[in-house]
Formats: structure tokens, sequence, C-alpha cells
């Protein structure tokens, strides 16, 4: 339908995971500043993991909007690839010393607390990422909807 | 909270979400239906604004962190507006579950207040 040469949008099923992202970002941007403003002395480490969390998915959000930009396109990568290895990183940290998170954070025992879809998001992020290049390859527009 | 109004918010939410994920599943495009779920639960949620404000005058205060509750709120508050906009920018199956996901998630978040209002331990 679209014409090959636009600059590549976020479409499609890529639009779901902009507002996964988005609903994540709302999620531990909120949880993170309860946890700061009411009782940060209570668990330091944790609440600033969560505060880094929250930025991370506010980032990744933006990243993912306006992906076709190559340098959004690159901050997309690290923002992702960050948060893949924040939830691998602190859910491991979590099961091993559970005595530094005395509150949970987003990442916390791989996400369990949102269903582990934290876990899952990253590799979906990835694979988006990789499924979908900027305008580096004429004529690769994204695939219309699956049947 | 009032909890039989909590209930119904939820149910709306999760009945709209799911709908919507189907019937963007299912190949159809954002419908009066689809975006009918969203503005009805978007209704509920001013709602849910007055009585978070309202219900603390009238002897029912929440037991947990009022700022928690309000971030939930508030956060409840503008996802479908905000859900149904990012949907309406590209009307294809696809924003159908978008909207859908944003009145799951909103489902989670006003239970999420309920506990908060009720339950809340410390």
């Amino acid at each position: 339908m679209s014409t090959a040469a636009q600059p590549r949008r976020m479409t499609g099923i890529g639009r779901v995971l902009v507002i996964v992202y988005a609903v994540l970002a709302l999620g531990a941007t909120g949880r993170s500043l309860v946890q700061i403003v009411e009782r940060f002395s209570h668990a330091p480490l944790a609440f600033t993991l969560s505060a880094v969390s929250a930025l991370v998915y506010i980032l990744a959000t933006l990243a993912l909007i306006f992906s076709a930009s190559r340098a959004w396109y690159r901050i997309a990568w690290v923002a992702i690839s960050f948060e893949l290895i924040g939830v691998l990183a602190i859910g491991t940290l979590s099961l091993v010393r559970p005595d530094l998170f005395p509150e949970p954070t987003v990442w916390s025992f791989y996400g369990i607390g949102y269903v582990f879809v934290p876990l899952a998001l990253p590799f979906l992020g990835l694979w988006w990422l990789v499924a979908h290049r900027p305008a580096t390859v004429p004529g690769g527009e994204a695939a219309p909807a699956t049947p | 909270m009032i909890l039989w109004f909590t209930i119904v918010t939820v149910v709306v939410a999760a009945v709209g979400g799911v709908l919507c994920v189907v019937l963007g599943l299912a190949g159809r495009r954002p419908s009066d239906l689809s975006v009918g779920a969203l503005a009805l639960l978007e209704l509920l949620l001013i709602a849910q604004v007055v009585v978070g404000i309202v219900a603390p005058l009238t002897g029912n205060p929440p037991s947990g962190s009022l700022l928690e509750f309000w971030v939930y709120l508030v956060s409840a508050v503008l996802l479908p507006p905000a859900g149904a906009i990012w949907a309406l920018l590209e009307r294809s199956r696809w924003s159908t579950v978008v909207m859908g996901v944003a009145a799951l998630a909103v489902a989670v978040m006003v239970w999420r207040m309920h506990v908060i209002w009720t339950v809340q331990q410390a």
C-alpha cells in the first residue's frame, strides 16, 4: 500500500510493543516515585534501581516510537540491551542476595510482580529492532499485517 | 474507595480489554464498540477520581499510602485516552489490540488501587 521510499514508521504489531513499553514505563516511574518520595532510606539500592529501570523504560518507549531515525534506532538498541541485562542481573541478584532488596523493584525475581512481562519484553524488543532496521535496505517496507 | 464501584470498573476494564484484544487479533479495526468500551472505562475512571476526593471526607479514608493511590489513579486515567490516540493514529487491527492492552493494564491498576486503599499493611 504505502510506497517503499517512505521512512519506516512505527507500524503494525510494533505499536502494540510500544504500548506495553509505555505501560511499564508508567508503572515503573510511578512505583519508583512513590518509593523515593516516601521511604528512600529504607532500601536505597533497590529504589535507585527502580528509578534507573523507570528511566530505561521511558527511553526505550521513546526510542521505539522514533526508531525510524537512525539515531533513535541506536538508542533503542542501547536502552533495550540495558533493559535485558538489567532484568537478568537484578533478577539473579534478588535471588542470591535478597537482603539487598527488602522491597521489590520492577526487575526483582525477573519481573514476577509484573507477570514476567519485564523478562519477555526485551527479547521482543530486540527481535523487533532486528526485523525493522531503519531505511538502510530500500524497498524493505514493513510487512503488512499477517493474515 | 467503594468496593462495588471498584468491581464494576475492573470488570469493565477487563472485559473491554479482552474484547479489544480478541477483536484486534480477529482482524477488526477500531470500531464504535472497541472505542466505546474505552470511553466507558474512561468515564468510570473519572468517577473514581471524584470518589477518591470525596470518600476521605465522608469517613472512608485510605488505609495505605495516599500518594501511591493517586499515582496509580492518575496513571490509570491517562492510559485509555493515550492508548486510544496511539491506536487511532494508525487504524489497523493492531490498533484494536493496543486499546485492549491499555484497558487490561487499567484493570490491574484499579485493583491495585483498591488494595492500597483497603488492606495496606504498614
